[in-house]
């Protein structure tokens, strides 16, 4: 299919399957759009992981470690959809240990305290949901059908960070002091997270259908959705010029750092570094079993 | 948190400890596994030994007047009175699958047992987790055989499981022990190691660094709801 | 080795296509399929399939419009028209 009658094919709602022919820049924009992904959620466990040691409840740990998994088996199911367009698992983790490929900007930062797990859960969790909703109309059929077993997952893991944020708000004032003062930390990354807002028409993910939401709409939604619950508990967030024009309904806010955020997703985040290095020390210490599993595979 | 307790009391704390902590131990993989298929596995079987060391707990509990999270994560590692076998920091893939091998067969034997216990309470619980670990048991018969089939593999296990075949040991009592050597036998390649049991009567010191970082935002609040 | 995984949510419901993973033979297959599709007991039963048992059948030929077996293959608005005009000119 020609280019120009591909584009108005997915433009008019056209699906896309594994073996359909495709255009090269398509399929190139949606290998690297989707491995983006599945790089997010694999290191987006490392942030976490280090909590479920210190759950302070047995229900907590449960609940931590199955989120946890959950990622994991997202990662799982989107590389599985990178390799059946052509690039195996393993060149995928080697460009993400090797920083030529990239990982959304909120796993570069450090959690310090239980107050970051219930922020996370609740609020990065909200923002990733909302993107990974409107992925569910992504005009390449085998991503869109993973991001409804995704989105179904997902479900838990914000009603999970917000219950852990109502519990430390409900409880003790140096329990609520945690949740603020992770608010005060992960509002710049949570601001940053859909990205600068490019016009829909400019951006190719969205010309191509991958994306169906422009950044910009992606970022007012989660703030029409989550800044009333934040304030609701009494939290403040630590941006004086947010606010929500009541006519247009339009969320105005201090301009994010791009500048940060371009610095940050190529791999000079606080944690970037040290990260990808436990990744790749976790990868070879465990090449041994990758071999003796392939050895006899059928 | 220091009181006299029934047998029956120590027996549950016995078995809750030992889930709870190679459950924690286990769940140190999770997103750090060989490969994201087996990560998914892995991590549902060390969230089903927290959950059976949960249920164990809350039978202590309403004897002994308190929460399974208070027992859980309430008292000195003094205290605790799990094997050492499950205390050992997270150790590389071989003897993870090693220690998961020798521990389901230990406690294959030991559930049989308390399902057959005049306590119907008891009873009831160990044929429950014993309908869990059914699968527990089917993953670690098959790593060992996959293990097995290669060379590579097969000299990594068996390394592995002499190194953790003292602390192996010290898992059953004497009573038991026996049973749980033949089933061993009869599933490895290899002769058994030698060795004399490390029992439950010393703790290492892995898990006092364990519990530090278990308890480490429970006792930054003492009281608090979380 | 690549499986392909179907799976029934409730029963009487058909099987569906839920996914794929890597596993290098049916035991390690069967364990992750229960894990993958069933950790949370969203199905109750599951098919499991290597992907090279698969295959596709995507070619379907109607060169010369065979409606003859087919709904829209039949228009009876007009003939029903006719007939019940008939039959009113008839008892008219």
């Amino acid at each position: 299919m020609q280019e120009q009658a591909f584009l108005e094919y997915v433009q008019a709602g056209g699906q896309v399957e594994t073996g359909d022919e495709m255009p090269g820049d398509y399929r190139a924009k949606l290998i690297k759009f989707i491995e983006m992904h599945g790089n997010s959620e694999l290191m987006g466990v490392l942030p976490e992981r280090e909590w479920i040691l210190r759950a302070p409840t047995l229900q907590r740990k449960l609940a931590l470690t199955a989120k946890v998994q959950d990622e994991v088996g997202h990662a799982q199911l989107i590389y599985r959809v990178v390799e059946d367009l052509g690039k195996p698992r393993e060149r995928c983790l080697d460009d993400l240990i090797s920083g030529r490929s990239k990982f959304h900007n909120v796993f570069h930062y450090p959690t310090r305290t239980w107050g970051d797990v219930g922020v996370i859960a609740w609020l990065v969790d909200a923002a990733a949901i909302i993107s990974q909703k409107a992925l569910l109309k992504c005009s390449y059929a085998p991503y869109a059908r993973i991001m409804k077993k995704i989105c179904w997952e997902e479900s838990f893991h914000i009603l999970h960070g917000r219950d852990v944020v109502l519990a430390m708000m409900t409880g003790l004032a140096e329990q609520r002091e945690l949740v603020q003062e992770a608010i005060h930390r992960w509002w710049s990354p949570l601001m940053q997270f859909h990205g600068n807002p490019i016009p829909a028409e400019d951006d190719p993910m969205y010309r191509w259908r991958i994306k169906s939401q422009g950044n910009e709409e992606a970022r007012q939604q989660f703030l029409d959705g989550y800044v009333p619950q934040i304030l609701e508990l009494g939290l403040e967030i630590p941006d004086p010029a947010l606010g929500k024009d009541e006519e247009t309904g339009v969320w105005h806010y201090t301009e994010p750092d791009w500048d940060e955020l371009r610095h940050v997703v190529t791999g000079h985040g606080p944690r970037s570094v040290e990260r990808l290095e436990l990744r790749r020390v976790a990868r070879e210490e465990t090449a041994w079993v990758r071999d003796v599993m392939l050895a006899q595979a059928a | 948190m220091s009181r006299s307790r029934s047998d029956r009391a120590e027996k549950l704390l016995e078995l809750a400890d030992d889930e709870l902590v190679l459950g924690w131990r286990n769940s140190e993989w999770t997103g750090i596994a060989p490969y994201l298929e087996e990560d998914v596995a892995f991590s549902s079987i060390a969230q089903n030994e927290i959950g059976h060391a949960r249920a164990l707990y809350e039978l202590a509990a309403a004897e002994l007047g308190t929460t399974a999270d208070e027992l859980a994560l309430g008292r000195e590692p003094e205290e605790y009175r799990c094997a050492p076998l499950v205390e050992l920091r997270r150790l590389e893939w071989a003897r993870t699958i090693a220690r998961h091998f020798l521990y389901e067969t230990a406690d294959a034997v030991r559930i049989e047992a308390l399902k057959a216990s005049s306590d119907p309470e008891i009873a009831g619980l160990a044929t429950k987790i014993d309908r869990e670990e059914v699968y527990h048991r089917i993953h670690a018969d098959m790593w060992l055989d996959r293990l097995q089939a290669s060379a590579e593999g097969l000299r990594r296990l068996r390394e592995a499981v002499s190194e953790l075949w003292p602390y192996a040991l010290g898992v059953l009592d004497e009573e038991l022990r026996p049973e749980w050597v033949e089933r061993i036998r009869g599933r490895l390649r290899f002769d058994l190691p030698e060795g004399r049991p490390i029992t439950r009567a010393e703790h290492t010191a892995d898990l006092r660094e364990l519990w530090e970082e278990m308890t480490i935002v429970r006792r930054s609040a003492p009281g608090a709801s979380w | 080795m690549v499986w392909e995984v179907f799976r029934q949510e409730r029963k009487g419901q058909a099987f569906q296509h839920a996914g794929s993973f890597e596993a290098p033979d049916q035991t390690f297959a069967e364990t992750y399929a229960r894990e993958f599709y069933g950790r949370r007991q969203e199905s109750i039963a599951l098919w499991i399939v290597p992907r090279e048992h698969i295959e596709t059948i995507g070619d379907f030929v109607d060169e010369l419009g065979r409606n003859y077996h087919r709904v829209d293959g039949y228009s009876l608005k007009t003939k029903l028209k006719e007939a019940r005009e008939q039959v009113a000119q008839r008892s008219g």
